[in-house]
């Protein structure tokens, strides 16, 4: 579309309609097409008739119904078109158009989806296992979040070219292993319910702890995950591990203003301005907490990592951390996801609420995994513990190994920033 | 970007109405249409406000404080509700207000206001200026 297009207030007040429809769009036609390219061609096809339609006939009152029977209709006549090749696609094609009430109102009716079932078939499908982790996370902000591939390749610090490639593998996958775009049912939701909150929080933690380049925080793709796990909390308000995310990444979210200094270097929790902190994020996420645990949801992975950020929210000052609180969470944490990086995590809890010899203690349990011999975060911890004790040449031995392992620029600078003040 | 989206009042909405059949309806059509903002993930906090007779004011001059019990004049300057919206950019936000029920029985009006953020301030704001706001929010916390 050219870009005059674009800036004509009667288009782009229709580009937002179409925006606000285009992942309900793409999700109907995907299910219908099992195609999620068509579909996405389809859908682009549907906004270029509204361009035309809009202006003279005005908005219609439910654009979603509009959007989705024009793309039928040229669903239709493209497999008409084709249906000379073969006797299945003819088929299909009588199919589709034998199907009564072609209108906008029978559109409409199948739309009153009150469920949702239909886009969150589309993010099932988009987070399907069958397609590698990080081709995942684009495929869902593309189809999803409707990001461009240019905006996620910015996101992701990467190129056009590997994010294209990404998504196209993404797609192939799809289609090869034959996904269907629906909610899986029965046993086989828990375990597909896992791999999209997986993505939604993988999504948020490159924006909240960016593992390379120069910022330290990427608010869009927090603000990407925080709408993701927003919307499947409102469309699966039942699962208290999706509530418990979205508690998750509000609370964490609430803190994205005070986690960068002004000048962009990285300021550590106890250290951060708590009047910077979102209190209005940090209620929602209060609340989705409670929420989860009214279903039972308590000891839920998620729930527990949100009930730890709730700790420090709760928390005036960092001198009011109630530390005790949250190494009890952390050993619980550690029953139910058992990893390092939760027991270095529960160290530096235990260092917090019982001296920096019990963090040692603990982190000395799990410095031979194999999972953290590259961890930068490691060496950082065992360098606090050991500072505190007072033992400064040997914290600041770790503090230089931490900052050599760390890809962050602004996390290295403050890692070095401590290595140089053991030395005082 | 955040927004928040203020309904006006009426001077039906400043009678603090009993529920009618009309209202009922009204209700009704604003639940589903909260639902829908929710499941988008654009909802992220709202309230209804009493009439303005339930309110006061503080009046500010130098250095006195004059208190004035509501209810207040004009009407159509008053706010009968709020959302705050979580959108892409203001056509967004257009866009879900054009979808809104009519919150009130006549004609009624949204106002969308978008919240300051620290890109709004752009070049302008130097490192030491955002740190000179950061130690006023910090006083400002009483921290």
């Amino acid at each position: 579309m050219a870009k005059d297009e674009i800036r004509d207030p009667t288009n782009r007040a229709i580009e937002a309609v179409f925006r606000i429809e285009r992942a309900r769009l793409i999700a109907t036609l995907a299910r219908m097409t099992r195609d999620v390219d068509r579909a996405e061609e389809l859908a682009q096809e549907a906004l270029l008739i509204a361009l035309t339609e809009w202006p003279k006939s005005g908005v219609p009152d439910r654009p979603g119904a509009w959007l989705t029977a024009a793309a039928k209709r040229r669903l239709i006549d493209g497999v008409r078109h084709e249906a000379m090749r073969t006797r299945k696609q003819a088929e299909i094609a009588r199919e589709l158009d034998e199907e009564p009430d072609m209108g906008v109102e029978a559109v409409e009716a199948a739309l009153d989806d009150p469920l949702g079932d239909e886009l969150l078939g589309l993010i099932f499908a988009a987070c399907h296992p069958v397609i590698a982790h990080e081709a995942r996370a684009a495929l869902t902000l593309r189809l999803v979040g409707g990001l461009t591939v240019e905006e996620i390749a910015r996101a992701f610090l990467s190129n056009e070219a590997t994010i294209a490639a990404r998504i196209t593998r993404a797609k192939k996958a799809i289609a090869k292993a034959g996904v269907a775009f629906e909610v899986p049912r029965g046993a086989e939701l828990q375990a597909r319910l896992a791999s999209v909150l997986e993505v939604v929080y993988l999504i948020f933690n490159e924006g909240y702890a960016a593992t390379a380049g120069p910022s330290l925080v990427r608010p869009p793709l927090c603000a990407e995950a925080q709408r993701l796990a927003r919307i499947l909390a409102g469309l699966m308000p039942e699962q208290p591990e999706v509530l418990g995310l979205l508690a998750l990444v509000e609370i964490q979210a609430s803190r994205l203003a005070a986690r960068a200094g002004p000048d962009g270097r990285f300021v550590p929790l106890t250290e951060q301005n708590r009047a910077r902190w979102d209190q209005l994020l940090i209620r929602r996420g209060q609340n989705a907490l409670a929420r989860a645990g009214a279903l039972g949801g308590a000891d839920g992975p998620y729930a527990l990592q949100a009930a730890l950020a709730a700790c420090h929210a709760r928390a005036r000052s960092a001198d009011e951390t109630d530390w005790a609180r949250i190494a009890a969470l952390y050993d619980r944490l550690g029953d139910v996801m058992p990893s390092p990086v939760v027991e270095l995590n529960r160290a530096v809890a235990h260092s917090m609420a019982f001296g920096p010899e019990a963090g040692l203690r603990l982190v000395d349990a799990i410095a031979d995994a194999a999972m953290l011999r590259n961890y930068a975060p490691l060496p950082a911890a065992r360098g606090d513990f050991l500072f505190r004790a007072g033992r400064h040449e040997e914290a600041r031995a770790q503090f230089e190994a931490a900052a050599a392992l760390s890809g962050n620029e602004r996390e290295r600078d403050f890692l070095l920033g401590r290595a140089a003040a053991c030395a005082v | 970007m955040r927004v928040m989206v203020f309904v006006k009042a009426t001077e039906d909405s400043e009678k603090g109405l009993p529920p009618t059949e009309d209202m009922t309806e009204m209700f009704e059509a604003m639940g589903k249409f909260n639902e829908e903002l929710v499941n988008a993930g654009v909802m992220v906090d709202g309230d209804g406000l009493k009439p303005s007779s339930a309110g006061k004011r503080i009046a500010f001059d130098g250095a006195s404080r004059t208190v004035i019990d509501g209810p207040f004049a004009e009407t159509r300057e008053l706010v009968a509700g709020y959302w705050v919206w979580e959108v892409k950019d203001m056509d967004e936000a257009v866009a879900w207000a054009k979808r809104c029920p009519n919150p009130m029985p006549g004609p009624s009006e949204l106002e969308i206001r978008p919240f300051y953020e620290m890109e709004d301030f752009g070049e302008a704001v130097t490192p030491e200026i955002a740190e000179r706001e950061q130690r006023l929010r910090e006083k400002l916390g009483g921290e």
